[in-house]
């Protein structure tokens, strides 16, 4: 693994924060992505705008929040708004440079699962359901998808497609999966998530086996950086303040 | 027509809006959520609810785990932060202790039903659904062409409760509500049902003007409702904090059917009713 003794969701929350640069538009959502946007925040991207959907614009968090609705969220964000503002005049409209996103299925193509799994009118396990994701899916201009990698999550084809990740003209929403165990992007040629870098320490044939479709490698095929002692001590000290330390 | 916006205790305000069958809009989008008021609606027995909410979390969840829902509309079921709803799920995926229909949407295309409601429209139009499988789900989901540019846009059924329950943080004694912080859907939920009930955190003899708040006047409103902590495990922004350790606790109530009925019947159905008013 890595030098330092980083878990393999550190090493993914830190990787997808790497990703957010300086002065970017982000929208937060609920989880690791929640997490990865404090982080950016508190290392390389201080003039990031951190945008939740429950309505808080430019928040400016000093702990890392539950929920997406903590009032802390509130306390010192640029605006307040509502809900139907947020989604109208913010998402939908194309405000967002970046939108964080998790899932529980991804599919080849990126499209993301969180409904259901098995049939629709009965399901093996009942979701949370679309949220605000099908919309940050549709109109951010670039979309990071967080995920764990699993036989479970990394699927062939998702039970339900709650956001698109490729469009029916073939272009792709989705520009990266962060994993804890390394980072695919879509293929210029046909849109499909294919591994192009490596977290160190992990090897080629570990994804592949997590991975629920021949996952195809990009040559040369990159490992990131190193989690430095920074990031990791930024990010701890970010997951202890959720407990109101 | 004019309505009373009557303050008055909280127990006549729901007995006298809130029927077996009602179609019930409980909004708070993380914040301000109508705790109190939805346990109210819970000890008077109501039930065969059609409820609707943008983030049916942990309230929710007790309606439908005491078997009083017969319809959720709802676009995410989750309980924030934590993870799954296990009254909702063990309904959904087990029908105990009986099933429930789903209306899903997007947040997106719910708050334009809301939109649409309060403006008294038959419809919302929005980007988004494209591609998706809600759609094909769903009677309250349609894609019409832009009648200026062609454009393909989805539209969204409107929604018109019965009643739409709210809290927040002050009315005033005439009964004119003013809330502030996150105010989520809840304009738009009020506007758009025939009946309004609010609580609020504080009576005041006057409403001073927050930055950002939201006013609702009297006239909009049939009951205004004295209940201090009347959002608790949720918060009212200036009154109250989340209390994040109850949403982590009710993972484990709720994921037992025994103990969460042992918990419901102990802590909302056998309490007494908050019956401040003045």
């Amino acid at each position: 693994m890595t030098v330092l003794d980083a878990t393999g969701e550190e090493v993914m929350t830190i990787g997808a924060a790497r990703e957010l640069a300086d002065g970017e538009v982000v929208l937060v959502g609920v989880g690791p992505p929640n997490a990865a946007a404090n982080l950016a925040r508190r290392l390389d991207a201080p003039d990031c705008v951190l945008v939740y959907e429950s309505g808080a614009i430019g928040a400016r968090p000093q702990r890392l929040p539950l929920s997406i609705g903590d009032d802390d969220l509130a306390a010192a964000a640029q605006d307040l708004v509502s809900v139907p503002e947020m989604f109208n005049y913010w998402i939908g409209a194309g405000r967002i440079d970046v939108g964080f996103l998790g899932a529980s299925q991804i599919d080849r193509f990126g499209n993301i699962n969180t409904t259901v799994i098995g049939d629709y009118q009965h399901p093996k396990v009942r979701l949370p359901g679309a949220g605000g994701a099908p919309e940050i899916a549709a109109s951010a201009k670039r979309v990071i998808v967080l995920l764990r990698h699993s036989l479970r999550s990394f699927v062939s084809e998702v039970d339900f497609v709650t956001s698109v990740g490729r469009e029916l003209d073939g272009d792709s929403r989705v520009s990266a999966v962060i994993t804890d165990l390394g980072v695919l992007r879509p293929s210029p040629e046909d849109g499909e998530l294919e591994l192009v870098a490596l977290h160190p320490g992990v090897e080629a044939d570990q994804v592949v086996e997590a991975t629920g479709w021949p996952l195809r490698v990009r040559e040369p095929l990159e490992v990131t950086e190193p989690v430095t002692e920074r990031e990791l001590a930024e990010l701890r000290a970010l997951r202890l303040s959720a407990n109101g330390g | 027509m004019k309505k009373a916006g009557q303050i008055q205790p909280l127990p006549e305000a729901v007995a006298s809006l809130v029927k077996d069958g009602s179609f019930v809009a409980l909004e708070g989008f993380t914040h301000l959520i109508p705790f109190a008021a939805g346990h109210e609606v819970m000890r008077q027995g109501r039930t065969d609810l059609t409820v609707v909410r943008l983030t049916p979390d942990v309230l929710f969840d007790q309606l439908i785990g005491l078997g009083r829902v017969r319809r959720v509309i709802f676009s995410y079921g989750g309980n924030p932060g934590v993870g799954s709803l296990h009254r909702f799920r063990d309904a959904v995926e087990h029908g105990w202790p009986r099933s429930i229909e789903l209306r899903e949407h997007s947040h997106a295309g719910l708050a334009n039903a809301y939109v649409a409601g309060a403006s008294r429209l038959p419809f919302a139009v929005l980007r988004g659904y494209a591609g998706t499988d809600l759609p094909e789900q769903s009677e309250d989901i349609a894609f019409l062409n832009c009648p200026f540019t062609g454009q393909r846009l989805s539209a969204v059924r409107a929604i018109n409760p019965d009643v739409t329950i709210i809290h927040a943080q002050q009315a005033d004694r005439h009964g004119n509500v003013q809330l502030w912080g996150l105010t989520g859907v809840q304009k738009e939920a009020v506007l758009a049902a025939r009946h309004a009930i609010v609580t609020v955190e504080e009576l005041v003899d006057e409403l001073s003007p927050r930055p950002r708040a939201i006013v609702l006047p009297n006239w909009v409103l049939d009951a205004v409702c004295h209940v201090p902590d009347g959002a608790w495990p949720s918060y009212a922004a200036d009154f109250s904090v989340r209390d994040n350790g109850f949403y982590e606790e009710w993972d484990g109530i709720a994921r037992d059917r025994d103990r969460f009925t042992q918990w419901m019947e102990d802590n909302v159905l056998t309490t007494a009713a908050p019956a401040v008013a003045r």
